[in-house]
């Protein structure tokens, strides 16, 4: 004889509520947080790279930096004289709330203004996890193609601006930006899209612009 | 490989309502899985039989109800379900579309004995 019991609960929401306690914790010491997803390859480390050297002088920048094995992309950032944290996920496709949770006490965290996470590389999985982060940002690049909302339309929903990087070689890959664009609308309608090149710059401008408008409106 | 950690999850929250309701063995678990979840009902099968081992829920059936992932046409207001290619509503072909419905994720219920 059994009995069904009902339960109703979200299978994630052990993540969400460490999330919510890691939120809690960047607050506390005053820091707004961006969690960088994208696939790999499409320029994750090098929109951050050019991002803390275009922001360094003014603001105190830290990462954290998730990648499936090596240290090769902390390295590069710790180059740029921030503190860097990598975590090896050992195998997992997406950093998790437990994984920052345990990263943040490795930064010196009063003394940053701005943490910039970077998400494992991966166009499926880390959507679902939510870190705690204040801003959810994707990069898209020329060479995937611009059909790619149309099947990973998981990535394009929650975030909160979309990069499309290497748009110096959009003629090389005959990519539609507007069908790219149209895609992307009805996921996530109005969502900030920076069209850029971290290669020549073009564009960066406007990415850095947005991202200093959003540190400033949380911090007001 | 993200199945893993989601089955973790769900045997937690499976264990802490079997507990309240004094139960012996968990004998089912009904899940509600949207489309856009992008979960795979035989990978999360594959580790609950591992990470279930030596609980109250080992040897458990899973039964996935799966919903569609579906879009909302802003247009005309008729809903439709996710084709792949485009977002074109097949009624007024309407590209203004939002999406309503297939990211559910939930442990609906449990049946215990």
């Amino acid at each position: 004889m059994t009995i069904r019991v009902p339960v109703v609960e979200q299978i994630l929401s052990a993540n969400d509520q460490l999330a919510a306690a890691n939120r809690k914790q960047l607050d506390a010491a005053g820091i707004f947080a961006i969690n960088i997803m994208a696939s790999p390859g499409a320029g994750k480390t090098s929109l951050i790279t050019r991002t803390i050297e275009a922001l360094k002088e003014e603001l105190r920048i830290g990462a954290v930096d998730g990648d499936i094995a090596t240290t090769l992309d902390a390295d590069r950032i710790a180059a740029l004289g921030v503190p860097a944290v990598q975590i090896n996920t050992g195998g997992t496709c997406h950093l998790d709330a437990p994984m920052l949770q345990s990263a943040l006490p490795q930064l010196p965290l009063t003394e940053l203004d701005l943490l910039i996470i970077e998400n494992v590389g991966n166009l499926v999985c880390p959507a679902s996890f939510k870190l705690g982060a204040h801003r959810s940002v994707l990069i898209a690049s020329v060479p995937e193609g611009d059909d790619k909302p149309y099947k990973y339309p998981v990535m394009y929903r929650g975030v909160d601006a979309l990069v499309l990087n290497k748009i110096d070689v959009l003629e090389a890959f005959d990519f539609d930006v507007d069908y790219f664009r149209q895609g992307v609308e009805p996921l996530n309608p109005g969502l900030a899209f920076f069209p850029l090149s971290c290669k020549t710059g073009q564009g960066l401008e406007q990415w850095l612009a947005w991202l200093r408008n959003e540190l400033e409106k949380h911090t007001l | 490989m993200h199945e893993l950690s989601i089955t973790q999850s769900l045997l937690d929250i499976a264990l802490r309502h079997a507990e309240q309701a004094n139960a012996q063995r968990i004998a089912r678990l009904n899940l509600l899985i949207g489309e856009l979840s992008s979960v795979m009902d035989e990978s999360v099968q594959f580790y609950w039989d591992i990470v279930s081992q030596d609980t109250i829920a080992q040897g458990s059936e899973l039964h996935f109800e799966r919903v569609p992932g579906s879009l909302r046409c802003l247009g005309c207001g008729h809903v439709f379900p996710l084709n792949g290619r485009d977002y074109a509503c097949p009624m007024c072909a309407c590209k203004q579309v939002i999406a309503a419905g297939g990211d559910e994720f939930r442990l609906e219920s449990i049946e215990i004995e």
